[in-house]
């Protein structure tokens, strides 16, 4: 069963689309990721599914729930962390954890064991009982996290889980994310601009830039989308460009681009590279190094927000 | 409705409210004044000046008008006092009167402003948003974490007048003679009906405003009424009695009340997350 399904979800704000017609299916126990810049809509789709913003047009389900009907069932099973911790400040870790839990209606026995749990297993026991003002941006962060999974969410919604946070406490936040991702059944779905933390956290991951979700899939089934094939990295030197666009002609290659120092090559297999590189060779081409190219998330990312959202043409320069 | 979700609001409310020094002291600072400080001193001010007092001077010059206003069995009441008394029981029971209800209109804008702008000042809004307590439970919390102290403490600071008032004159006066049971209607039945109003329209200021400040300079004016309440007396164009009183409470509560359903109106959850 679908966590979120959304057809043609809008929402617009006077002219101004701030979700276009968006179409998403994310799986129970899938971790997805919704990539795109500053103000693309990831936050705004987030309020629509969690029935905070009605949908101008389009519908959208979530855990089966419609979010124009059943809008406080969905935010009973669901958990939000919104972009800023949003901490009262004057309040202690233990009363901010304990008013939240009264908000979602958790029994007092449940309650007082619950937040108990939450304060050890994120390290701030030590720390709740004090207000929560003096505390350091990763301890806020931690806390934040703590409030959304406060009730046992099924689905859970990050909004740059790490923004703000140095290194290290980037990296204790990602480590529970993992942990929490790992939960029988939980589905997370995290927007972030931060690539790097998408690629280790989550399974697919959907594009989104303008209010519009411009891909959606697994890196690698994206990466196979807008470079077909097997593509090798060589670095070169001593070939004129029409000499070499040429040689990689007469030796077969499928498309090419260059790079700063040499050239991206598509092949049909492995089994050409070394052929590929003889004739390079022969031709007088200084080579330094040859190594297929593993596509990043971050290569894909930026493929897509520059709209070259077709597939590379066949045989050609780029 | 969800009341445990409801109270857990208003006490969290109440909580930051009390950490926050900007807010309380105005709400410690300003009934000690109010209710403590000047009711002692209108009852001391005759021993400052005995002669002026005991010539009835000062009745005349700033009591005139509002005497012919008084009802048979207050002028009968006075009549058996010497001025000195007349001027303290007037000054405390009808003058001073109508400032009372400065105390819950400014103790609900206080905190209101506080629970309402201050909420989304601090950015701390949107995750409450986010749980599935219903709007009207949302809105029920905040606007009782306002009304119960500004009621609560009104009640406080008539009390502690009551005891300073007596005690101030009661060698003066030969005895207890403070309340009368047009102040009691005043702090039962217009004093809550008063919170209301500020109450209400805090709400709305609020949820124009971006920040604390400027919703409660907005509903500083709140207190212009009163003020008229207290020239209107003066100038004898009404006493501020049972009658007056209860006429007011009725205006008052039909227009909090309205104030606050209209504030209701603007607490939708698609509007709060538009202004965050």
């Amino acid at each position: 069963m679908e966590a979120i399904r959304c057809q043609g979800l809008t929402r617009r704000f006077g002219e101004k689309g701030a979700v276009r017609s968006m179409d998403l299916a994310v799986e129970r126990g899938e971790v997805f990721a919704f990539l795109g810049p500053n103000g693309a809509g990831k936050t705004t789709a987030v309020r629509m599914l969690a029935g905070l913003l009605q949908p101008t047009e389009g519908d959208a389900w979530v855990l089966g729930s419609d979010v124009r009907l059943a809008a406080a069932e969905i935010r009973r099973r669901i958990g939000v962390l919104t972009e800023t911790p949003s901490l009262y400040g004057s309040l202690t870790a233990r009363q901010n954890l304990a008013f939240f839990g009264e908000l979602y209606d958790l029994g007092p026995a449940r309650l007082g064991a619950r937040v108990d749990e939450l304060l050890g297993a994120f390290e701030l026991g030590e720390a709740a009982d004090r207000p929560v003002a003096g505390f350091s941006k990763g301890m806020r962060q931690r806390l934040a996290i703590a409030r959304a999974i406060l009730h046992d969410p099924e689905l859970l919604f990050l909004d740059e889980p790490t923004s703000g946070l140095d290194p290290t406490a980037a990296l204790g936040v990602r480590e529970m994310i993992q942990q929490l991702s790992q939960e029988a059944g939980r589905t997370i779905l995290l927007c972030t601009h931060n690539l790097d933390e998408a690629q280790r956290l989550c399974g697919r991951i959907g594009v989104i830039s303008e209010g519009v979700l411009r891909a959606v899939g697994r890196p690698a089934e994206l990466a196979e989308r807008f470079w077909e094939g097997l593509w090798v990295e060589i670095e070169l030197e001593g070939l004129a460009d029409g000499t070499l666009r040429s040689v990689l002609r007469e030796a077969g290659a499928d498309g090419w681009e260059p790079l700063g120092d040499g050239v991206r090559v598509r092949v049909a297999s492995r089994d050409e590279i070394p052929s590929l590189v003889g004739a390079l060779a022969g031709a007088g081409a200084r080579i330094y190094r040859v190594a297929p190219k593993e596509w990043s998330l971050a290569d894909i990312y930026f493929r897509i927000q520059q709209g070259s959202a077709e597939p590379m043409a066949e045989g050609g320069e780029r | 409705m969800n009341w445990r979700a409801i109270r857990a609001i208003m006490r969290k409310d109440l909580r930051v409210v009390l950490t926050n020094r900007m807010v309380w002291v105005p709400m410690i600072i300003v009934p000690l004044f109010l209710m403590v400080l000047l009711p002692v001193a209108l009852v001391l001010a005759p021993t400052l000046d005995p002669d002026t007092f005991a010539s009835g001077e000062m009745m005349l010059d700033d009591f005139g008008p509002m005497l012919t206003a008084l009802p048979e069995p207050i002028r009968d009441r006075l009549a058996n006092m010497d001025s000195t008394q007349q001027w303290v029981y007037l000054a405390t029971t009808q003058l001073f009167a109508p400032m009372f209800l400065i105390l819950p209109i400014m103790l609900a804008s206080i905190v209101a402003s506080d629970s309402f702008a201050g909420e989304r000042e601090r950015g701390t809004l949107e995750p409450l948003l986010y749980t599935p307590v219903s709007d009207g439970e949302l809105f029920a919390g905040k606007v009782l974490a306002a009304l119960v102290p500004a009621v609560g403490l009104g009640l406080v600071g008539f009390a502690l007048n009551v005891v300073v008032v007596n005690a101030a004159g009661y060698r003066l006066m030969g005895g207890l003679f403070f309340p009368n049971v047009d102040w009691v209607l005043m702090v039962l039945l217009l004093g809550p009906a008063c919170a209301l109003i500020g109450l209400g329209v805090t709400v709305l200021v609020s949820s124009r405003a971006k920040t604390v400040t400027g919703a409660q300079q907005a509903s500083g004016a709140l207190v212009l009424p009163v003020v008229l309440l207290m020239v209107g007396q003066l100038a004898g164009a009404f006493y501020f009695g049972g009658g007056v009183i209860l006429g007011a409470t009725a205006v008052a509560l039909v227009i909090g009340l309205a104030l606050v359903w209209l504030g209701a109106r603007t607490f939708g959850r698609g509007e709060l997350v538009a202004r965050i």
